[in-house]
């Protein structure tokens, strides 16, 4: 495609996109706080929303109609609302913030309703030192965990694309196979596992590596375990498909002009594989970054991550607003890193034509 | 198939036996599991040979070529490069560098670190690395190209980064895998002859796979004929294509016609008695042949004159019916059945235009041969 056409290409799409997701989210508002003659209002707004983007985007690949849409209703439509939450201001009521839209006021009640929007919930953001230390915090950890997984899973992923075919298949499965339990069974898991009763412990003390238990469960590490074990086919899956693809008469001919396997690998293997790893990296760090299920299981006291940070605002303080605000700003923060991905899968798309 | 660079000194090594050999194989068998690719194969190549595989797919040409690179290890036997035992070396301490059957550039380095690739894992200080590149970058014409991904160049060019990727680092022996395979006719023709011109240039000595019989004719100094892991003949072109030793190696190169008949030995030869009442084929031959004993008589068609009476000074006629023409511009081929139903193709040059050509089909027509112009093969 050439670049002209691909700049058209994407304006008119991003042009579709906001018209469809303004309807869709109005369609929503009515959904939420119409009386019910909105309600069949709202219903229509939102197939007229999906219809526009099916239509349009059926002269396109199906492929990409259906992830778009996906993208529209499970994201773009759930972000607005999330955005008019963290404008809005605490209430004791339901929903506990206000203001809600009054679909019946009209055209004047809309534009009430737009004046008792503010930011004072980001203000506050910043003035307690908590949220900027959760997010320091958040993102120190996610490096480092990233880190971590590509350093197990890089070896293993190598392992897997090494063996014999005939085995692949399976390797492949028993990477995926966690994903057939809970992910909150497996987390528990590991409660049993690092705690200072658990089978590690037991283990290590049984060997007589140790004398006093470890402690693990409820600091740092353990939530460093939980989020490497946790996320680690994310990392394994994109560098296998890098390593798996590569022709292996590449290893031939840098051996046969003079390499030996070692420097084979770094200067053929390796750089062929970044794409592989930086995917990898990305899929890691991006729900790292705002994990909590992790942190709040395996994590102690001392554990700062703005998930959890998160949870507590909504669930404990019932402070949707301030909760909201928190949220948009790690989706602003995961802007940066949602983009570079997308490039470099976009990179990679164009390499492999 | 002109040979324009062929220096007029007779260059045959093989027929000196106080030339040594450069590359030696002794007895040297390769098993994948139970299958045998290769099968105790003897084989000598001297330096400076433009030597030639040829087989049909599956042969064990590419395992021969591995074995020379370092990539499979014989099961048996012993492979020698300049006398010494090579087995043991890892391919990336031999002084032998192989182009790949699918070039296998590295995708993300460019032209010119692709060609400087084997000459940085050396100990050649770096401004005569530059010095080397360019200079294989002029012999193979990419001088405008170095800078380009090989992504961003075309199949032939990709061919030529190879081949400069192999010759960068100057080695005694340079093996091609089917080098030429992926090119179109025209391109391929060029490349044949500049591969020739680079191997007179350089004085490497070249091991060539292909299953394209011209192109082995075009290049080499010699072609080995292989099937089932075993060489069947190893000859210079014209001794392959004028005295092949077997019916094999005379179907594999080129059109032929196998006539089966029982010999008779006669005074300087033999005849053959290939059909009831049509005169027997006399034929020269230096074979040791019982009488009675089946042979087979393999002969050319270039060999066979067509003529509507029989050319009194050639010792062979047949009488028969053309059947099919085939006309390829330079010569045509003409099909004819004789009185038993056996089909001779026959062709002769085009000297004439078309409109003066004195045979069309179903013309009784004279073959006429001499003597020598066909090979008594027993196998
Ligand atoms: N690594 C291997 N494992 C098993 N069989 C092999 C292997 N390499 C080659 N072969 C077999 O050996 C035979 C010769 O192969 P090859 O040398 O590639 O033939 P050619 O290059 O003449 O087409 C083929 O039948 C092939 O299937
Ligand atoms: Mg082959």
């Amino acid at each position: 495609m050439r670049s002209t056409d691909a700049v058209e290409w994407a304006y008119a799409r991003w042009l579709d996109l906001v018209l469809a997701a303004a309807l869709a989210l109005g369609g929503f508002l009515l959904l939420e706080h119409g009386s019910d003659g909105s309600h069949v209002t709202g219903g229509v707004m939102i197939a007229v929303a999906v219809f526009m983007g099916l239509y349009r985007i059926s002269r396109r690949v199906a492929v990409i109609a259906v992830p778009y849409l996906w993208l529209l209703v499970f994201f773009l439509v759930p972000f607005v609302i999330v955005i008019k939450i963290s404008l809005s201001d605490i209430a004791l009521a339901m929903p506990p913030y206000t203001p809600t839209l009054d679909p019946a006021a009209g055209w004047s009640g809309f534009v009430d309703f737009l004046g008792k929007l503010d930011f004072d919930n980001f203000e506050f953001l910043t003035m307690d030192p908590l949220y900027y230390k959760a997010y320091l915090s958040s993102l120190k950890i996610a490096v480092l965990s990233t880190f971590l997984t590509l350093l197990v899973a890089y070896p293993m992923a190598y392992a897997m694309a090494r063996a014999p075919e005939e085995w692949r298949g399976t390797l492949m499965m028993l990477v995926i196979l966690p994903f057939w339990t809970s992910f909150l069974i497996r987390v528990y898991a590991w409660m049993g596992i690092l705690g200072r009763e658990g089978f590690l412990n037991s283990f290590l003390l049984w060997l007589g590596i140790i004398d006093e238990p470890l402690v693990i469960l409820n600091t740092n590490i353990a939530v460093y375990i939980g989020i490497v074990y946790t996320y680690l086919p994310f990392m394994v899956l994109p560098i296998y498909a890098t390593l798996e693809k590569l022709d292996g008469s590449l290893l031939e001919a840098a051996e046969d002009l003079g390499c030996s396997r070692l420097q084979a690998f770094w200067l053929v293997t390796a750089p062929l594989s970044v794409p592989g790893v930086v995917a990898g990296c990305f899929l890691v760090f991006i729900p790292t970054l705002g994990e909590f299920v992790i942190p709040s299981l395996l994590g102690g006291s001392d554990t700062l991550m703005i998930g959890k940070i998160l949870y507590e605002e909504f669930f404990s303080n019932r402070d949707w607003p301030v909760a909201s605000a928190v949220a948009v700003v790690l989706l602003l923060i995961l802007v940066v890193p949602i983009v570079l991905f997308q490039r470099n899968q976009q990179k990679q798309a164009e390499a492999g034509k | 198939m002109a040979q324009p660079h062929k220096t007029p000194v007779v260059f045959a090594p093989w027929e000196n036996p106080t030339e040594k050999p450069l590359i030696e194989f002794k007895g040297v068998t390769k098993r994948f599991g139970d299958f045998t690719a290769i099968d105790n194969l003897t084989l000598n190549i001297y330096q400076r040979e433009f030597f030639a595989l040829l087989g049909p797919s599956g042969c064990g040409k590419t395992t021969l070529m591995r074995m020379l690179a370092g990539f499979e290890d014989p099961t048996e036997g012993a492979i020698l490069l300049g006398g010494q035992d090579i087995v043991p070396v890892p391919p990336n301490k031999r002084p032998v560098n192989m182009m790949f059957q699918s070039y296998a550039l590295f995708p993300h380095l460019s032209v010119w670190d692709n060609i400087a690739f084997g000459l940085r894992r050396s100990d050649m200080p770096r401004d005569q690395i530059g010095e080397r590149v360019q200079e294989m970058l002029r012999l193979t014409r990419l001088e405008s190209f170095a800078k380009r991904k090989p992504h961003q160049i075309s199949g032939g060019q990709r061919q030529r980064v190879a081949l400069a990727r192999s010759l960068a680092k100057a080695p005694r022996l340079l093996l091609l895998d089917e080098p030429l395979g992926a090119l179109d006719k025209k391109l391929r023709n060029e490349t044949q002859f500049e591969l020739m011109d680079i191997q007179e240039k350089t004085g490497t000595t070249f091991v060539i796979v292909t299953h394209d019989q011209e192109e082995a004719m075009t290049v080499a100094s010699r072609i080995a004929v292989m099937d089932h892991g075993k060489l069947i003949q190893v000859d210079t072109p014209a001794g392959i294509y004028e005295a092949p030793n077997s019916v094999y190696v005379a179907d594999f190169i080129g059109d032929v016609n196998i006539i089966e008949g029982n010999a008779k030995r006669i005074e300087g030869g033999i005849e053959i008695h290939y059909a009831e009442g049509a005169a027997p084929i006399r034929a020269m031959t230096d074979l040791d042949i019982a009488d009675g004993q089946r042979v087979s008589y393999a002969i050319r068609p270039e060999k066979i004159a067509v003529s509507s009476e029989p050319l009194t000074d050639r010792a062979n006629h047949a009488r028969g019916k053309i059947i099919d023409i085939g006309y390829l511009g330079h010569l045509s081929s003409y099909f004819v059945t004789l009185g038993n139903g056996q089909k001779v193709e026959a062709s002769m040059t085009n000297a004439r235009r078309l409109s003066r050509r004195d045979f069309t089909w179903d013309d009784q027509v004279c073959l006429s041969w001499t003597d020598t112009a066909g090979v008594v093969l027993t196998r």
